[in-house]
């Protein structure tokens, strides 16, 4: 087994997209992500790679744009405002079908908002945020090693479906410290990307990358083709873990930090004899529905515990459909759920259900 | 066995390099372990805190709520810290700069007048390593020679590895005090 180091969660997101062979980084410093930009600055360039600072997140973005049009494994990361400045720029690459990897460490708004973590963005992150009938296949890791796995996933997943992929985390997950595994990624599975603008260069044809379809049958056939592309994502994409939900009355439904607080929470809960279980989605686009479905016809309830005032929420209701209760425990920018905050949510869950 | 503890003092203090060096030692020893700093105004502010879990078991929250041991070095932090702890948990708290008495009975209090300590040693800069020494002998969640060990190869390196002797007399001197 590889040696454990301690990493930073930032950090970690770093030398996770630098392990998935991505040598190209695009950013603009915000708390409480700089250490990323940071840690790129000093590791791309050692490696042959590029770290540009750019003038804005609007410029970085479409350099991200540009190094994957011209079919580099490139990313950029951010936190929640500099996310919505990179909003345009991430429908322009969702439009013109190409990979890379958007990371938002996430922080309170709305506006300018704190440096405080903070789950307020899930709806910019899964149900669009930049405009037009777009899908962004959205991860969000709960631990520093978690971050390394989902890194390289992610970036093998862009590559797949030729898609953005946004890894969300939270404010708490890029200042940590844990210890992680750094195993030797043996196969970076990178298809081969004939679409690139990397010249004619040996009689390769002319390559066209944009986002324009100014035809209205030439817009419709785009949009069904990817509408189509989305479908296979959420038939073959879906990432979640449950932990102990199988006897559980009510499940916790928590992404992030939040389910990190969650877990501890469930462990002094099934202490006082409550039967609680956790349903982390790893995967927020696409939603694990159809499993939270089945365990909402299974009898379960739940409680959905967030960073927010209630976002992730709204996709647990859709699934659970009026089978079962969905309660909402969540905490404003700024502050995070406690573990007694939780328990005290799961407590008042067992008591307006009768059950004691 | 799960310790679960927060540090806090005002920034120069070391208290981050406290968290550090218990989060590092409990990796060493194979065990889980999680530092959680304050970052952003609360760092700007002067004062400076962090949440370090140490575990034999997978860790959830790295966000602590009821920590099992505090350490406050100055009166800020106390003020600010003592409520939370876990009943039967432990507060230590540097008495050199705090010039209060803690108001909680339901918890194991520890006084430690770490920077006369420190300066009686010859360095007023391992006032808290004397409180490191005080916590490893008080919960037993790691041994001395793993926090030597991280201490020589992550922070006393270079021009500072004379100092490696007056740290470990530092903590030596705490464990001794409990």
């Amino acid at each position: 087994m590889a040696d454990r180091v301690m990493m930073k969660g930032n950090e970690a997101i770093a030398e996770g997209a630098i392990r998935a062979g991505c040598h190209y980084f695009f950013g603009y410093p915000i708390t409480p992500q700089n250490e990323v930009p940071e840690y790129m600055a000093k590791r791309l360039p050692e490696i042959g790679g590029t770290f540009i600072q750019a003038e804005s997140e609007v410029s970085a973005i479409n350099m991200v744009y540009g190094a994957a049009g011209a079919g580099a494994r490139a990313m950029t990361s951010s936190s929640s405002p500099g996310v919505s400045l990179k909003m345009e720029g991430i429908s322009y690459i969702a439009g013109a079908e190409l990979p890379c990897v958007i990371v938002n460490v996430s922080r309170g708004g709305p506006g300018l908002g704190g440096l405080a973590p903070s789950q307020s963005d899930y709806f910019q992150a899964t149900k669009g945020g930049g405009h037009g009938d777009y899908r962004l296949i959205v991860l969000a890791p709960a631990s520093v090693q978690e971050i390394i796995d989902l890194m390289y996933e992610g970036f093998v997943t862009a590559d797949k479906y030729r898609n953005p992929v946004m890894i969300l985390a939270d404010g708490i997950l890029g200042q940590m410290m844990e210890p992680v595994t750094l195993s030797e990624v043996k196969d970076l599975q990178i298809p081969p990307k004939p679409w690139a603008t990397t010249g004619m260069i040996n009689g390769k044809p002319q390559s066209i990358i944009n986002s324009l379809g100014l035809a209205y049958e030439d817009l419709e056939k785009i949009n069904i083709r990817l509408q189509k592309k989305y479908q296979e994502i959420a038939a073959h994409e879906i990432r979640f873990q449950e932990e102990e939900t199988a006897d559980a009355e009510l499940i916790i439904v928590a992404y992030g930090t939040s389910a990190r607080v969650a877990k501890t929470a469930m462990i002094k809960a099934k202490a006082q004899g409550k039967k609680v279980g956790l349903f982390r989605p790893i995967s927020l686009w696409p939603f694990p529905s159809q499993r939270i479905q089945e365990l909402a016809q299974a009898g379960k309830r739940f409680l959905v515990v967030e960073m927010s005032a209630g976002q992730m929420v709204e996709d647990v209701k859709l699934a659970v459909n009026g089978k079962t209760t969905v309660d909402f425990y969540g905490k404003l920018n700024g502050t995070i759920p406690s573990v007694i905050d939780v328990n005290n949510a799961i407590i008042k869950c067992f008591a307006s259900q009768g059950v004691a | 066995m799960i310790l679960e503890s927060i540090f806090a003092g005002f920034g120069g203090q070391g208290v981050m390099l406290m968290g550090q060096l218990l989060a590092y030692s409990g990796m060493y020893e194979g065990k889980n372990t999680t530092y959680v700093p304050s970052y952003g105004p609360e760092m700007r502010g002067g004062t400076a805190n962090c949440s370090v879990v140490v575990s034999d078991e997978l860790i959830g929250s790295p966000v602590i709520s009821e920590p099992s041991i505090v350490v406050a070095m100055n009166r800020p932090s106390m003020e600010k810290f003592e409520a939370i702890i876990k009943p039967g948990g432990v507060l230590f708290y540097n008495s050199s700069l705090i010039d209060v008495k803690p108001k909680r009975t339901d918890i194991k209090v520890v006084a430690i007048a770490a920077n006369e300590i420190a300066t009686e040693l010859g360095n007023s800069r391992v006032a808290n390593m004397v409180v490191i020494g005080a916590i490893l002998k008080s919960t037993g969640i790691v041994n001395i020679e793993t926090v030597m060990k991280v201490l020589q190869e992550k922070v006393l390196t270079g021009k500072k590895k004379d100092l490696v002797g007056v740290n470990r007399a530092a903590i030596e001197k705490g464990m001794s005090l409990v």
